[in-house]
C-alpha cells in the first residue's frame, strides 16, 4: 500500500483538517439539528427527514453540525418536526417534507436565516 | 470521508474488556447494521475512561450521554430508544445522590468534575488504534513544531520551564535529567520508556499505553530529538498484552506516515523504536536493572554512579522516563512550559494520575492537579468508602509508599508533603482501607510482596526484608514480644539506609509508617493478644452466645474440623483449642448467635 508521507508541518495540518470529522461529532458546541423521532414522527415520515438531513450535510461536506433525535414533544399533528439550534436560538419547523430539508440547511444552518414559511415556533 | 451523526464510544480498556466490553461492541455493531443505521452511527472502541468499576462504559455523542455497566442485553434498547428515537435510556445512566437520581452527562458526574486531564486527555476519547484520530486532536504537532522551529536546547528549556518531575515515583526534574544526557559525550544515545508498572493496585501506565499510545511515541521522539538520541526502547511487562498490541499498531501507523523512522518530516532527525517485553520482575522498574534486562542479562541493579545519563544502555548515554512523564511532554511542547507550570503547587507542577483501589466506591483512574487534598480525591471524586464504613487509612505509593491516616486527609498532595509524612508519591497507587483492615496485616502484605520481589543482590534487602517479614508474621500470630517491635523498627531503618536500590530503600516504608501512625495496633496484637480490626485469624476467638442460640446444630454440622460438640437438647459449645478459625460457623448461623472477638 502506498501511503501519503508527512514531510512537514503543513502536511500534518492538512491531515488534521481532513481527519477533523472523525471526532467532530464528539466535540459539540456548534449548530444542532434535532429530528423528532417519536412514534408520531416516524409515522409521519421522520426517518426520511433524518436520512435527508444526513445526505444533505454529506453533499455539502458539513461536519461540524450535531444531528440528534428526540422523542415526542406533544405536537403530533405537526410532525415531522425538525429543530435547528443556532446562535443560542431554537427554531422548530413543522410538517417538514424531505424536499424542504436542503432549503432549511442552506438558509438556516449555513446562512443563519430562518425559513419563515415552515417555522412554527421559536425559543431564545 | 463519511459524516456520522452519532458516535458511540465503547471503552476498550482492560477493566471494561474484562467486564464484557468486547461482546457489547460486537453486539452494538450488529444491531446498528440490522437497524439500517450503519451509515449514520459510528462505533468507536476507546481506551480507559477511568471509572472502571462502572464498566463496560459507553458514551453516546453528540449528546455525551454516559451509560454504565452496559451488557449485551441492553444494546437493543439503547439503539432503538436512544439512537433511533432520541430517548436516552435512564436506567443505564450513572445514578448519583437522591436529589440527582440519574446523571446523563459525562461532565456532570462528580467523579469527573474535579479532574483535570492532560496525560489522560485522549484516553476514552479517541480510538487508540487510529492515528488519524490522534492527529485530529493535534497529535504530532509538537514534534512538527520542535523539528521545524526549535533547537534541541529550546526543547529542554521548555521542559525545564514546565517544572515537570518524574512521574514514576522519584520526582526528579525531567528537564534537568534531559540536560545531563544531552551534554553527555557519545555518538550513540538511547531513550527508554519505563512501562514496568508493578505495584499492586496501580494501572495508570497501562491505561495510558492502551488509551493513547501515540502520546508516548511522540513524547519519546521529542526527548530523543532534544538529547541527540536516535533509538528508543519501551520496556513493558508481558502481562500487558493489550498495551503491547496497541503500541505495535501505533508504531506501524506512525511509520506508515513517515512520522517514525528515517529522516522524519525531512528534518534529518531519525528515530527507531523497539518494544522490550519484560517478564514482570518488580525490580526491573529500577533503571539499572531495567537496562540490564534489555541487554539480555539478569535484571539486577548496579550501584550508581555512573548514572545512565553518562553510561546507560550498552554503556551509552541513556535517558529513562516513566510512561506518564513521557505522555505529558507533547502537550508541554505544544502549549508551552509556562502553561503546564500554571497548574499545581510551587514545587510540584501540573497534574498527577492516581489509581484508586481498595475499599472505595469508585475504583478507577483519576487525573488531578497537584496540590489537591487526599480528602477531595477519596471522598469527592472517589465517592467515599464502600458500604459507608469509616475511613481508616490510605496507602499511597504502593509497596514503596506509606500509610496515611485521617489526620493527613487535608494535606495538599505534592512530592514534598508526602515525603515529609513518610509516604511517597510513587507511581500514584492509592489503596484505601476501612475500619475492618488491620494495619499490621497491611504492612505484612506489602512486605511479602517486596520480599518476594527482592532480587537478592544486596544483603540488607535480601536478608533484612525476610527477617522483617518473619517478625510481622510472629506478631500477627500473637507470638510477638515488645522487644520484637524495637528489632523490627531497627531493621527497617537499616534496610532503608543500606540497600543498593530503590526497592530495598523504600520497602520498609509501609512498616515504618504503620509503626508511626498505628503503633497501638501493633501493641494490641502483642500485649492484649487481640487484632482490633478482627482481621488476623490467629488472634480471633469464636464463641456461641448461649442466650441467642436456638440449638439448631447448623454450626456443628458445617464445622470442617468437628470442634462444636453438643446436641439439640443441651446446646453447643466451640472447643477453642481445636478451632481453626475458618469462620464457617459464623457465616452459617441463621440467628447471629456466634460472635468473633
Amino acid at each position: 500500500m502506498t501511503q501519503m508521507k508527512i514531510r512537514n508541518l503543513d502536511d500534518l495540518r492538512k491531515l488534521r483538517e481532513s481527519s477533523r470529522d472523525l471526532s467532530s461529532a464528539r466535540s459539540g458546541g456548534g449548530t444542532v439539528v434535532i429530528v423528532g423521532m417519536g412514534t408520531c414522527g416516524i409515522a409521519a415520515g421522520a426517518r426520511e427527514i433524518l436520512s435527508e438531513v444526513m445526505a444533505e450535510l454529506a453533499r455539502r461536506n458539513i461536519g461540524d453540525v450535531a444531528v440528534q433525535t428526540t422523542g415526542c414533544i406533544g405536537m403530533c399533528q405537526d410532525e415531522p418536526l425538525l429543530d435547528v439550534i443556532r446562535g443560542g436560538q431554537r427554531v422548530t419547523y413543522g410538517r417538514v417534507k424531505p424536499e424542504d430539508v436542503p432549503n432549511i440547511i442552506a438558509e438556516h444552518v449555513v446562512n443563519g436565516r430562518v425559513v419563515e414559511k415552515l417555522a412554527i415556533g421559536r425559543a431564545d | 470521508m463519511p459524516i456520522y451523526r452519532s458516535h458511540i464510544l465503547v471503552c476498550g480498556g482492560t477493566g471494561c474488556v474484562s467486564s464484557g466490553a468486547r461482546d457489547v461492541t460486537e453486539c452494538l455493531r450488529n444491531t446498528i447494521r440490522d437497524r439500517g443505521l450503519s451509515d449514520e452511527v459510528l462505533v468507536v472502541p476507546t481506551g480507559c475512561h477511568g471509572m472502571c468499576e462502572m464498566g463496560p462504559i459507553l458514551v453516546v455523542y453528540p449528546e455525551g450521554t454516559f451509560y454504565c455497566r452496559v451488557q449485551k442485553t441492553d444494546v437493543a434498547e439503547i439503539v432503538e430508544e436512544h439512537i433511533y428515537k432520541g430517548r436516552p435510556v435512564q436506567r443505564l445512566m450513572y445514578s448519583g445522590s437522591e436529589e440527582m437520581p440519574f446523571i446523563p452527562h459525562y461532565k456532570e458526574i462528580p467523579f469527573y468534575g474535579k479532574q483535570h486531564r492532560i496525560a489522560l486527555a485522549n484516553c476514552g476519547y479517541i480510538n487508540p488504534d487510529n492515528i488519524e484520530e490522534y492527529i485530529a486532536r493535534g497529535g504530532y504537532e509538537a514534534l512538527g513544531k520542535a523539528l521545524s522551529s526549535m533547537t534541541t536546547a529550546q526543547v529542554i528549556d521548555e521542559v525545564k520551564t514546565s517544572g515537570l518531575r518524574g512521574r514514576g515515583g522519584g520526582g526528579f526534574p525531567t528537564g534537568l535529567k534531559w540536560s545531563f544526557c544531552a551534554s553527555a559525550k557519545g555518538d550513540k544515545k538511547y531513550v527508554i520508556c519505563n512501562a514496568d508498572e508493578g505495584d499492586p493496585g496501580a494501572f495508570m501506565d497501562r491505561s495510558i499505553l492502551e488509551g493513547d499510545p501515540h502520546s508516548i511515541i511522540e513524547g519519546m521522539m521529542l526527548g530523543a530529538y532534544a538529547m541527540g538520541a536516535d533509538e528508543g526502547y519501551i520496556y513493558c511487562r508481558a502481562e500487558y498484552p493489550l498495551a503491547i498490541q496497541r503500541l505495535k499498531t501505533a508504531m506501524a501507523q506512525a511509520e506508515g506516515y513517515g512520522l517514525l523512522g528515517e529522516n522524519i518530516m525531512d528534518s534529518g532527525f531519525s528515530f527507531t523504536l523497539h518494544i522490550k517485553e519484560g517478564a514482570g520482575a518488580f525490580v526491573c522498574g529500577e533503571e539499572t536493572a531495567l537496562m540490564a534486562s534489555i541487554e539480555g542479562r539478569r535484571g539486577m541493579p548496579r550501584p550508581r554512579p555512573p548514572f545512565p545519563a553518562n553510561s546507560g544502555l550498552w554503556g551509552c548515554p541513556t535517558n529513562i522516563n516513566n510512561v506518564e512523564t513521557w505522555a505529558n511532554v507533547p502537550q508541554i511542547i505544544r502549549n508551552g512550559g509556562a502553561w503546564y507550570a500554571s497548574m499545581g503547587t510551587e514545587k510540584s507542577k501540573g497534574t498527577k494520575v492516581f489509581a484508586l483501589t481498595g475499599k472505595i466506591k469508585h475504583t478507577g483512574l483519576v487525573e488531578v492537579p497537584m496540590g489537591i487534598t487526599l480528602r477531595e480525591i477519596i471522598f469527592d471524586i472517589g465517592g467515599g468508602i464502600l458500604d459507608d464504613k469509616k475511613f481508616k487509612a490510605v496507602q499511597i505509593g504502593g509497596p514503596s509508599g506509606g500509610c496515611l491516616t485521617e489526620d493527613h486527609l487535608d494535606t495538599p498532595v505534592s512530592y514534598e508533603s508526602l515525603t515529609a509524612l513518610g509516604a511517597i508519591m510513587g507511581s500514584g497507587g492509592l489503596v484505601v482501607m476501612d475500619e475492618t483492615t488491620c494495619m499490621v496485616d497491611v504492612a505484612k502484605f506489602f512486605l511479602e510482596f517486596t520480599q518476594k520481589e527482592s532480587c537478592g543482590k544486596c544483603v540488607p534487602c535480601r536478608e533484612g526484608t525476610k527477617h522483617m517479614l518473619l517478625l510481622l508474621e510472629k506478631i500477627t500470630e500473637g507470638k510477638g514480644t515488645m522487644e520484637d517491635l524495637d528489632t523490627l523498627e531497627g531493621l527497617a531503618h537499616m534496610v532503608k539506609d543500606m540497600s543498593l536500590c530503590g526497592l530495598g530503600q523504600t520497602a520498609p516504608n509501609p512498616v515504618l509508617t504503620t509503626l508511626r501512625y498505628f503503633r497501638d495496633e501493633y501493641v494490641a496484637h502483642i500485649r492484649d493478644q487481640k487484632c482490633p480490626a478482627g482481621a488476623c485469624a490467629a488472634l480471633l476467638e469464636y464463641r456461641i452466645i448461649q442466650e441467642a442460640c436456638k440449638k439448631c446444630g447448623i454450626c456443628a454440622r458445617n464445622c470442617p474440623v468437628k470442634c462444636i460438640p453438643g446436641d439439640r437438647n443441651s446446646g453447643y459449645l466451640i472447643e477453642t483449642d481445636r478451632c481453626i478459625r475458618c469462620g464457617t460457623c459464623f457465616e452459617k448461623c441463621p440467628f447471629g448467635a456466634i460472635e468473633k472477638k
